[in-house]
């Protein structure tokens, strides 16, 4: 009886985190459609223009300055990240994995006002002295995002890194293969599915990260291809601009919170889905 | 039996409850409308007021100056907000000056610029002159600062000094007069706009048409950047409406809008 009772709490918690999950998805998806609707679709997502107080609401230099952020944070950080993995795996020395492991840990615990205090304090200005321009840019955003995402890279594709057969290893190894090209062409390619799964959700945290972003990334309405531009992304700009916004600009807002959502949606079922293939 | 007794009990309850909120509400509520650069200093003395006196509630909107001398023409609201002079055919409405509005535009301290123009001021906000070397500066690329949509400064930074014009699209957005001052004060080549409050001596704050500001300058509106924040009446105000004046022009009230940048009306 007593069990049962426990088992029924703990499942009425379980679904409570879901029951939430729904809630604000219903929520923001009230407050935002009709604004979409009423704007339509094309002149939301494929304008450039964005003045809500004046009546125009094109978000596509943010989504565009979003990707960008994104990709550049994913090729630093997720470059740097597979390397330390590989390092930790198969070459570091027990000592040294006992320290760094818990150390790179340790980077997801940092809160991201202070990495955008850092990144304001030291990265901006190093940017704006090496290269010139504001030193606000999709660069400084890229940089800070990827330091953010090394703990997930790193941990994911770690565990699958080591979920790999050993026998794989000592059959290559037995062919003849250096430790190098048996890491490489061998286990890697086994814990693929893995990897890339730790970048899709890296890549999730970075386009849903708000206050370091907003802090180096400069948020001007600008689209263009120079990693030295200022830009704005779509975390930034619900941030930036709820403070004082009202009627249909406050919509416009939710209206982006909307695409933020369906795109970290797709990004983690797509993660969900290449972990699942590995099983 | 006992379930319809029950429900009885409720539905009294129920009326009783719609009855006195409604009878409170009518009485103990006011409600301001209009500019939205007045909202926000508003908003913290209609926080403070309700402070203290519990059980006050006073309800601040946007809507802009016009709409805000409109709704206290229809007696829509109890006070309209109003960020501009009233016209000649507004005159039937009282105007109380609240407190005074001066933006400032800062660059660093070591920038040798010291005056601009209100031309000179658009064209460099609008992204036109891109470099200080046009101004009589050294040969820098300049770096636009303004404030976020819906932030009351850049609203009438823009009704003073871009008329027509766009803001440039490179420029850098920051959702607080701290957060320009910062970069100001960091970055060589910026120019940005704040209240004239947070001016400190790590940015350097430009006289534009040969007018430094000061408070004496902007109090006498010969600094062109300067504005009265208005409260309209139509008529008597009511208690509440009156008591709540007399606190936003009390020492209290007036203090909590220099704290907040602005200049005070005596």
């Amino acid at each position: 009886m007593r069990e049962k009772l426990i088992e029924k709490g703990l499942l009425l918690v379980a679904l409570s985190a879901l029951g939430s999950l729904l809630l604000i998805a219903l929520f923001i998806f009230v407050e935002g459609v009709p604004l979409i609707v009423k704007v339509g679709i094309k002149n939301f997502v494929a304008s450039t223009h964005w003045a809500p107080t004046k009546g125009s609401f094109g978000i596509l230099p943010m989504i565009i300055g979003s990707v960008q952020v994104t990709l550049l944070a994913l090729v630093l950080g997720g470059g740097l990240g597979i390397a330390v993995t590989m390092f930790l795996a198969e070459f570091a020395p027990r000592w040294s994995v006992a320290i760094l492991k818990p150390m790179i840990e340790l980077l997801a615990g940092i809160p991201s006002v202070v990495y955008g205090f850092i990144g304001v304090m030291v990265l901006v200005p190093w940017i704006r002295r090496s290269f010139g321009g504001p030193g606000f840019s999709i660069l400084a955003a890229g940089i800070v995002l990827g330091i953010m995402i090394l703990p997930t890279v790193i941990a994911i594709s770690l565990d699958a890194l080591r979920a790999v057969p050993l026998s794989y290893k000592e059959g290559s190894l037995a062919l003849g293969a250096t430790r190098w090209q048996t890491l490489y062409r061998v286990m890697l390619r086994a814990a693929k599915s893995g990897v890339i799964a730790s970048l899709i959700l890296a890549m999730g945290r970075a386009i849903g990260e708000t206050m370091a972003v907003i802090m180096v990334a400069g948020n001007a309405l600008l689209i263009s291809a120079s990693p030295l531009a200022p830009v704005r992304t779509l975390t930034s700009n619900i941030a930036l601009e709820m403070g004082y916004a009202a009627g249909d600009h406050q919509k416009a807002l939710f209206a982006t919170g909307i695409v933020l959502f369906v795109i970290v949606a797709l990004l983690n079922t797509i993660a969900i889905l290449t972990m699942r293939e590995r099983k | 039996m006992f379930n319809e007794t029950f429900k009885r009990i409720i539905s009294l309850f129920a009326i009783v409850c719609v009855f006195l909120s409604c009878q409170t509400g009518r009485k103990n509520s006011l409600v301001l409308a209009g500019s939205t650069s007045v909202q926000p200093f508003a908003e913290l003395l209609a926080e403070l007021y309700q402070h203290k006196h519990p059980g006050v509630e006073i309800n601040v909107q946007g809507g802009g100056s016009t709409a805000g001398v409109r709704a206290v023409e229809n007696h829509i609201c109890h006070i309209g907000m109003c960020s501009r002079q009233l016209t000649p055919e507004e005159f039937e409405l009282t105007a109380i000056p609240i407190a005074i509005d001066g933006i400032v535009v800062v660059v660093h301290h070591t920038n040798p610029v010291d005056n601009v123009t209100l031309e000179q001021a658009r064209q460099i906000f609008a992204g036109k002159i891109r470099n200080w070397q046009e101004l009589g500066g050294d040969d820098k690329k300049i770096t636009v600062i303004i404030r976020e949509e819906g932030s009351g400064t850049r609203s009438s930074f823009e009704e003073k000094v871009m008329g027509e014009e766009h803001f440039a699209p490179d420029a850098l957005v920051q959702d607080s007069n701290g957060a320009v001052r910062e970069i100001v004060a960091t970055d060589p080549a910026a120019i940005g706009f704040i209240s004239f409050g947070l001016v400190d001596d790590r940015v350097k704050a430009l006289a534009i048409d040969n007018v430094k500001p000061d408070e004496e300058s902007i109090r006498e509106h010969r600094y062109p950047l300067a504005r009265d924040f208005l409260f309209v009446l139509n008529g008597e105000p009511t208690p509440l409406a009156r008591s709540f004046i007399d606190f936003v022009l009390s020492e209290e009230g007036q203090r909590a809008l220099v704290e907040e940048g602005l200049i005070r009306i005596r």
